[in-house]
């Protein structure tokens, strides 16, 4: 097994974690935590392709996509979270099931 | 000159407004509606006064035209007109007019309907002036209509008496009827001469070219036209004038109250008749060249000396004192029609003026005994009057005289006379001369029959007990206005106040000296009327045949109040039961007389019937043939609206409803869809995602 599957294999195994954190849990804080199991998960691959992949010189391309990235995230996290205080203080709970008023 | 002929059409127009005036003015504004009405009589009254000046000094006819409305090449024009004869009417309805309006207020005046008599009252004079001005037919036609619904309105003004709806419902009929044959000369008239104004220098129908031709041409019944358009134009007349078969009327109008009876049967609606036939004179007299007098006027003759001798029976054996008067005053218009017959324009209309003024009198002075004994109107029950009310007296006896023709003195012989003379003259027959006689004796009789039972002998008026006919708010002691509901029983006969009684001594003044200008020696009246130049002659007054038909009737009036004097005065009636004098000679025919020769129950029997069971007929044709075939529509749409209501309701609602119910549960399905869980939809991207890897994947093999 070539180093480059090994790591698309924990990506991919990572994302899944996510996937299903972001699916199952109920509360709003740990459903933001699995996106941003999925969001590293794809930082993983950006690194994992800038490594092993084909390319030339040493252009730093892909790890300057991985920290545009993890920028993106921590804002959207700040923001993730500011919504998720938002809602505790009108709802005064913090369950995503309980967050209905957005259906048709 | 000209002014007067310009502002004529004031004389009439100024009642009208008092009419629209008092219609307007609510209910207690009694003196306002009384002022307005006087005042504008005393203004028309001048005005017509002016213009009597202006005909005494240019007496030719003046008219005004004007347009009207035009239909296709055709106009139809109306205008008044100004001569001597409209002159002499307008003054003598708006002064006769003039003093029953000021009598009215004494005698109305505890009525509570005081203003809507006065807005009535104009309302009658203004249409009867109207009547008088019109130079056209179609005006005078609109203006006689108009008489005839204030008559209608007048005599129904008590309308809570059962009698009074009904005589205003009997005269409004009776002179349709009239109408009629008036409205059907009117159109042959205009199909004739294609005018109906009666004067517009040389062109209108009353002048020589439309005549002219009028009398060339005869109908299929050998007939000249002008005489079949004269007749039916007289129909009219008879209706309105009370003429024989048409007067039935007359008599029942007395259900109103009295000084519509004096306006009624003195100046106005009555006289319209007879105005109407001396302004349609050169129409009637018309004829052809080898006749020497009309078969229209002849006609006019007959029928006025039928009435006069018809009515004049009948007045007789009358016992209340308003019809004895009414069937005079229909005797009164006989004579007057057989005037305009055997005389002219000049002889008719000068009995009609004299007419209006005793007549107007004797009916006023009948309402200040009926005032002052309480409402009582049988003369069986009255008697004695003569020391109670002495001018009433004196003034009735006046007008009775006058209406009697008393030699020499009173106004109605020289009138009477005039008629009489010119009925000797006429060649046509001497019987309208005998038995105008006889009517003239007759009403010398009757009217010395009624004043020897109401004024002499002793006092029958039971008091306590009245048996009113004119049941009104009596309130006699004070100028309370209130309704009583049982009203104070009255104490003694008494004089009218003097509103009432100086009306009367006016009129008995013009009683008297109106005959001076018209006697034979000084023929004044005639002269103005006919344009013809005036002198005085008094040799006329001594010719033999003027001096021999004044002999025989001054010894006809005088045998008439001899008899009446012998019969009643001598011996007076002493109890109300007391049987007539007359009736215990000659039973039969005092019944007959007294019942009116049962032209009410012949009518009665011959139309009335027939028209009920006519109306009858109609009523079940229209219960059960039309509305049948009504109702039978009815159903039938009744039936298709059932059918569609059926359809709409069963296959059009209710599919419509399916559907949408279907609607609305496909929408609740889909909406189940977005049912707000965030993990929902991020489970449907996740398994989206995963189809896609899958597809994406299966793609990268082949």
């Amino acid at each position: 097994m070539s180093p480059l599957s090994a790591y698309l294999l924990l990506s991919s195994f990572l994302f899944a974690i996510g996937l299903a954190g972001a699916l199952t849990r109920r509360n709003a804080i740990l459903v933001l935590i699995g996106i941003e199991l999925m969001l590293n998960a794809a930082n993983l691959n950006f690194i994992a392709f800038w490594r092993f992949g084909s390319h030339t010189g040493n252009q730093v391309t892909g790890i300057i996509f991985v920290i545009f990235s993890i920028a993106v995230a921590a804002a959207e996290a700040a923001v993730g979270l500011a919504l998720i205080i938002a809602i505790y203080r009108h709802y005064k709970s913090t369950d995503v099931e309980d967050i209905k008023t957005l259906k048709g | 000159m000209t002014l007067i002929l310009q502002w004529l059409w004031l004389i009439p127009a100024l009642p009208l407004i008092a009419a629209f005036l008092s219609a307007l003015a609510p209910q207690p504004c009694r003196r306002f509606s009384a002022t307005i009405a006087i005042g504008s009589m005393i203004g028309s009254l001048s005005l017509a006064c002016c213009a009597f000046a202006s005909t005494l000094k240019h007496s030719e006819r003046l008219v005004r035209n004007f347009e009207w409305f035009r239909f296709g090449d055709q106009s139809l024009q109306l205008g008044w007109v100004l001569d001597p004869l409209t002159a002499v009417m307008l003054v003598m309805v708006c002064f006769v007019g003039l003093l029953i309006f000021i009598y009215s207020v004494g005698y109305m005046a505890h009525d509570e309907n005081f203003t809507r008599f006065f807005c009535f009252l104009s309302l009658f004079a203004a249409a009867m002036l109207g009547v008088v001005i019109a130079n056209s037919l179609l005006l005078l036609f609109i203006s006689w209509e108009l008489v005839g619904l204030a008559s209608y309105l007048l005599i129904g003004f008590w309308y809570h008496k059962p009698s009074a709806a009904a005589a205003a419902k009997k005269a409004f009929i009776t002179t349709r009827v009239g109408d009629l044959g008036f409205l059907l000369g009117m159109l042959w008239l205009y199909s004739q001469s294609g005018t109906l104004l009666f004067y517009n220098h040389g062109h209108g129908c009353m002048e020589a070219d439309a005549l002219s031709k009028m009398v060339a041409q005869t109908t299929s019944l050998g007939l000249a036209v002008s005489t079949g358009i004269s007749l039916l134009i007289f129909c009219g007349a008879v209706g309105k004038s009370g003429q024989v078969p048409l007067h039935v009327w007359l008599p029942d109008a007395m259900e109103g109250p009295t000084p519509v009876s004096a306006l009624i049967h003195a100046a106005t609606m009555v006289a319209a008749g007879v105005f109407l036939v001396a302004r349609v004179y050169p129409l009637m007299s018309a004829h052809a060249a080898g006749v020497t007098v009309s078969s229209a006027l002849q006609v006019v003759t007959w029928t006025g000396v039928i009435t006069a001798l018809f009515a004049a029976t009948i007045a007789v054996a009358q016992t209340d004192i308003k019809r004895i008067l009414a069937y005079s005053t229909v005797s009164q218009l006989g004579f007057m029609m057989v005037g305009l017959g055997v005389g002219g324009v000049a002889v008719g209309m000068f009995h009609l003026i004299t007419h209006a003024f005793f007549k107007a009198l004797l009916f006023m002075g009948a309402g200040s005994v009926i005032h002052g004994c309480h409402e009582e109107q049988d003369i069986r029950r009255m008697g004695g009057l003569r020391k109670i009310m002495p001018v009433t007296f004196t003034t009735y006896a006046v007008g009775m005289l006058a209406l009697s023709g008393f030699p020499l003195l009173f106004s109605g012989f020289w009138s009477k006379d005039e008629i009489l003379h010119s009925a000797h003259r006429w060649h046509i027959s001497h019987w309208p001369f005998y038995l105008m006689l006889c009517a003239a004796f007759l009403t010398a009789f009757y009217m010395t029959r009624q004043v020897f039972y109401v004024f002499f002998g002793n006092c029958r008026l039971k008091l306590g007990q009245t048996t009113s006919s004119e049941q009104r708010t009596v309130d006699h002691g004070g100028t309370v206005v209130v309704e009583h509901p049982h009203h104070e029983l009255p104490s003694e006969p008494h004089e009218s106040p003097a509103v009432m009684t100086l009306p009367l001594v006016v009129l008995a003044v013009f009683a008297i000296v109106l005959g001076f200008v018209g006697t034979p020696a000084w023929p004044w009246f005639q002269s103005f009327l006919e344009h013809e130049h005036l002198r005085f002659n008094g040799a006329a007054l001594t010719e033999a045949a003027t001096l021999k038909t004044m002999l025989i009737s001054s010894v006809i009036a005088l045998g008439g109040i001899a008899l009446g004097w012998l019969l009643y005065g001598k011996r007076p009636c002493q109890r109300p039961g007391d049987i007539d004098v007359l009736e215990r000679g000659q039973p039969e025919i005092f019944t007959l007389l007294r019942n009116k020769y049962y032209v009410d129950e012949a009518y009665e029997w011959a139309f009335v019937r027939f028209n009920a069971w006519w109306a009858r007929t109609c009523d079940l044709l229209d219960t059960w043939v039309w509305n049948g075939l009504v109702q039978l529509c009815a159903y039938v749409f009744v039936g298709i609206a059932w059918v569609n209501k059926f359809l709409d309701e069963n296959a059009i609602n209710r599919g419509f409803d399916e559907g949408c119910a279907r609607l609305t549960q496909g929408g609740g399905l889909m909406s189940r869809l977005q049912n707000g869980s965030l993990q929902g939809y991020l489970r449907v991207i996740g398994i989206a995602l995963a189809v896609l890897a899958l597809a994406l994947m299966w793609g990268c093999k082949q």
